[in-house]
C-alpha cells in the first residue's frame, strides 16, 4: 500500500542523466526507427521510467508486480543525444480498485530552464 | 510523404515481436522486470506467459508514427494497455499497427492508432499528434 502522504509530492532526482547517442541508437535499433539524429517519441520512458521505478520501491510497492495502465508523452522537442536532464516524478494519484493498487506519476524532463517532455503513467500493482 | 488528409486510412505496418525482442527491448530501455523475459517467474505472478513491455508495443506505434513524418515531428502520443501481448518462446508473435488521420489543425495532424495482436486490440485510445 502506498504511503497517502506521498501522493502529490514532487521529488525531483539528485542526478542528471545525460543522453548518450549510443543509447539513443539502441533503443532505435530495437524498433527499427531508421533516425537516430532524435531519440524516438517514446525513449523519454528510458529515463523516466527507472526515476518512478525508484520513487515506488522507495514508497514500498513491489515492482515486480507493476504493470502499465496507460501512457503519454507531450515532446516540446526532441531529445538528442548530450541532453542532460533533471528529472522531477509526481504521485498524482494512489487509489485502490479490487485490491489492485492504481498509481498515476508524471514525470518531467528539464533541461536546465526548459521543459522539454513530460510523462504521464499510470502503473497497476497487482494485489 | 503525400499531403496528409483528414479521414485518411495509413497503409498498416506489421511488426515481429519476439522473445529476443523483448530482451533487447528490456536492455535499451533499462525496464528489467523478469514478467517480460522470465516465463517461471511470470506464470508465478499469475500471468499466463511472457508478456511483452506494453511500451515495446507501444514504441512499435511510436516507429509507425514517426514514419509519417519524421519522429522529431511527434508532439504528443498516448495509449492505454488494454491487452497484454503474450510472448511464447520461439514463437514470432505478429503486431500490426495501422493509423487513421482524425483531424488537421493548424499545422497538426492527429493520428489515431490501432495496434492488433492474434486479432485483439492490445493498445485503447492511442493516439498521436504529429507537426505537419
Amino acid at each position: 500500500m502506498l504511503n497517502p502522504d506521498l501522493v502529490g509530492r514532487t521529488f525531483t532526482s539528485a542526478d542528471s542523466v545525460s543522453v548518450t547517442q549510443e543509447s539513443i541508437t539502441k533503443f532505435a535499433n530495437v524498433i527499427g526507427e531508421p533516425n537516430t539524429l532524435v531519440a524516438p517519441p517514446t525513449f523519454a520512458i528510458s529515463i523516466t521510467l527507472d526515476q518512478s521505478q525508484k520513487l515506488l520501491q522507495e514508497s514500498g510497492l513491489d515492482w515486480t508486480r507493476v504493470v502499465h495502465g496507460d501512457q503519454r508523452f507531450e515532446i516540446s522537442r526532441p531529445i538528442v543525444a548530450g541532453d542532460v536532464f533533471i528529472c522531477s516524478s509526481t504521485i498524482e494519484s494512489a487509489r485502490n480498485v479490487a485490491g489492485n493498487e492504481i498509481v498515476s506519476v508524471r514525470s518531467d524532463l528539464h533541461s536546465g530552464a526548459q521543459l522539454v517532455v513530460s510523462t504521464w503513467s499510470t502503473l497497476v500493482v497487482r494485489a | 510523404m503525400s499531403q496528409l488528409i483528414a479521414g485518411q486510412e495509413l497503409t498498416a505496418e506489421n511488426f515481429k515481436i519476439n522473445r529476443q525482442l523483448l530482451i533487447a527491448y528490456a536492455d535499451a530501455s533499462g525496464d528489467q522486470n523478469p514478467i517480460h523475459q522470465d516465463e517461471a517467474f511470470a506464470k508465478s505472478v499469475g500471468l499466463p506467459d511472457v508478456i511483452a513491455h506494453g511500451m515495446l508495443t507501444m514504441a512499435l506505434a511510436g516507429k509507425y508514427l514517426s514514419a509519417i513524418a519524421g519522429s522529431e515531428k511527434v508532439i504528443s502520443f498516448s495509449a492505454k494497455f488494454i491487452k497484454p501481448v503474450v510472448v511464447p518462446a520461439n514463437t514470432d508473435v505478429n503486431l500490426t499497427i495501422s493509423g487513421k488521420v482524425v483531424e488537421i489543425v493548424e499545422g497538426q495532424a492527429k493520428i489515431e492508432l490501432t495496434a492488433i495482436c492474434n486479432e485483439i486490440k492490445v493498445l485503447g485510445m492511442a493516439k498521436g499528434v504529429i507537426r505537419i
